[in-house]
This record gives C-alpha cells, structure tokens and sequence, in this order.
C-alpha cells in the first residue's frame, strides 16, 4: 500500500477526496469537471488520473468497471491508521 | 459560411435513430439510403431548421477505440441544451436510460452526462440561474 500520508499532503488530491465525498462513483470526467468549476484547478485530464492513482496505491480511492465505464469510490478506512497512531480525545 | 451538421458515431444506425427520437425527442429530419448504411440525421423539434446531427456509422477501424476510450473515461461525445437537466434526468432514467454522471452543478452549468447505446456518452447542460 503507498504512503496515506503523501497522498493527502497534496491540495488537489484532498480536493478530490472532498467530491468524492460528497458523490461516490465518479468517472474521471465527472472529477475533472468538478476540480475545474468548483475548486479553479486547471490540472490537466492526465494529471488528475495520476493523482487518482496516487489516492488508489494509498488505498484512499477504489476503482470499478461497470461495463464500459470506469468509476472512482472513496474508501476512507485507511485514515483509521492515523487516529490508531495518534487516538482522538475520549470525550 | 455557416454549420449546420454536426455528426456523432453510431454503432448502429437504426438503433440510434429509435435512441434519438423514440427516447430523446428529437426528429427524423433526413434518411437517405447509401449502399449499407444512410445519410441520416435528426434534429431538435425546437429547432426544426436548426443545426442536423448526422447519425454516421463507426465502421472505420479507427472509430471504436477512440469511443470505448473517451467512454471509459466518462467523457461526453457532445452536449445537447436542456431548460432543466434534474427534469431531463427524471424523465430519461424512467425510460431505462443509464447515467455515468447524475445531475450536478459545475459552477455555471448544471450537468449530466447519459449512455446513448450506440457507443456515446451525452452531456446534457442547462445554465444556471444567476442569483440576484
């Protein structure tokens, strides 16, 4: 599994956490669409898949086939191995 | 000069032609045999002289995987106009059409983008209201 912690050091890739947070299953295009009119990052079609494949390595971002079309899933458990390191307040 | 065509690549032309009418709304507006395949082309009932969209075969071998490409990656062949694109997705889903993309709103534009059946995917997009 590659780094959770390198993952989310980069703004575009939490960006891209935060959409698919608020709509699982999205296509690159949907992701791209959104980095573009809701965030103003103009990263291009390829290094946007890179990112997302930086997320997936991490474990951050599930891919699925679905027929012809490819979607992007947030998957948030590996986060878990932070609070575990560091525990959150009990209260 | 002026453009009144634009063309989309159909895996099958009869098939397309029932997608774009039967299930879209548009119009029969030109079907001309050629050989195996037509010259056939729709348009918008609220444009009946407007701009044709060509339904034109994909047989060429280059065709399929520049579409299976751009589909994999959810990426719209073209955009067509809607007044609201929330209605458009409620009346296309009912009619069993697939959504890659529900309805969202992209700063200016509201979008969705829909499967064809003929090896396409559609944005559909309606501007959103500016807010006083």
């Amino acid at each position: 599994m590659g780094d959770v912690f390198k993952a989310l050091a980069d703004p575009t890739r939490r960006a891209i956490l935060d959409e698919l947070q608020e709509r699982n299953g999205q296509t690159l295009f949907e992701v791209c669409t959104r980095l573009i009119s809701r965030h103003g990052l103009t990263s291009s079609r390829q290094a946007v898949s890179q990112h997302l494949d930086v997320l997936e390595a991490a474990g951050l971002v599930r891919t699925r086939r679905e027929g012809r079309y490819k979607f992007h899933d947030l998957d948030t458990s590996p986060l878990r191995a932070i609070t575990d390191r560091w525990q959150l307040p009990t209260d | 000069m002026r453009i009144n065509l634009a063309s989309i690549h159909v895996d099958d032309q009869q098939k397309a032609l029932r997608f774009y009418t039967e299930v879209l709304g548009f119009r029969k507006k030109t079907d001309i045999p050629m050989g195996e395949h037509s010259w056939l082309t729709v348009v918008s009932p609220e444009e009946p002289e407007g701009v044709e969209l060509v339904l034109e075969p994909s047989d060429h071998p280059a065709v399929r995987p520049y579409k299976e490409a751009l589909v994999a990656d959810g990426i719209p062949f073209t955009s067509f106009a809607v007044a609201d694109v929330q209605a458009e997705f409620d009346r296309l889903t009912k009619l069993g059409v697939t959504f890659t993309q529900e309805p969202a709103s992209m700063g200016l534009v509201t979008t969705a983008v829909l499967d064809d059946t003929c090896g396409n995917l559609i944005q559909l997009a309606a501007m959103n209201d500016a807010v006083a």
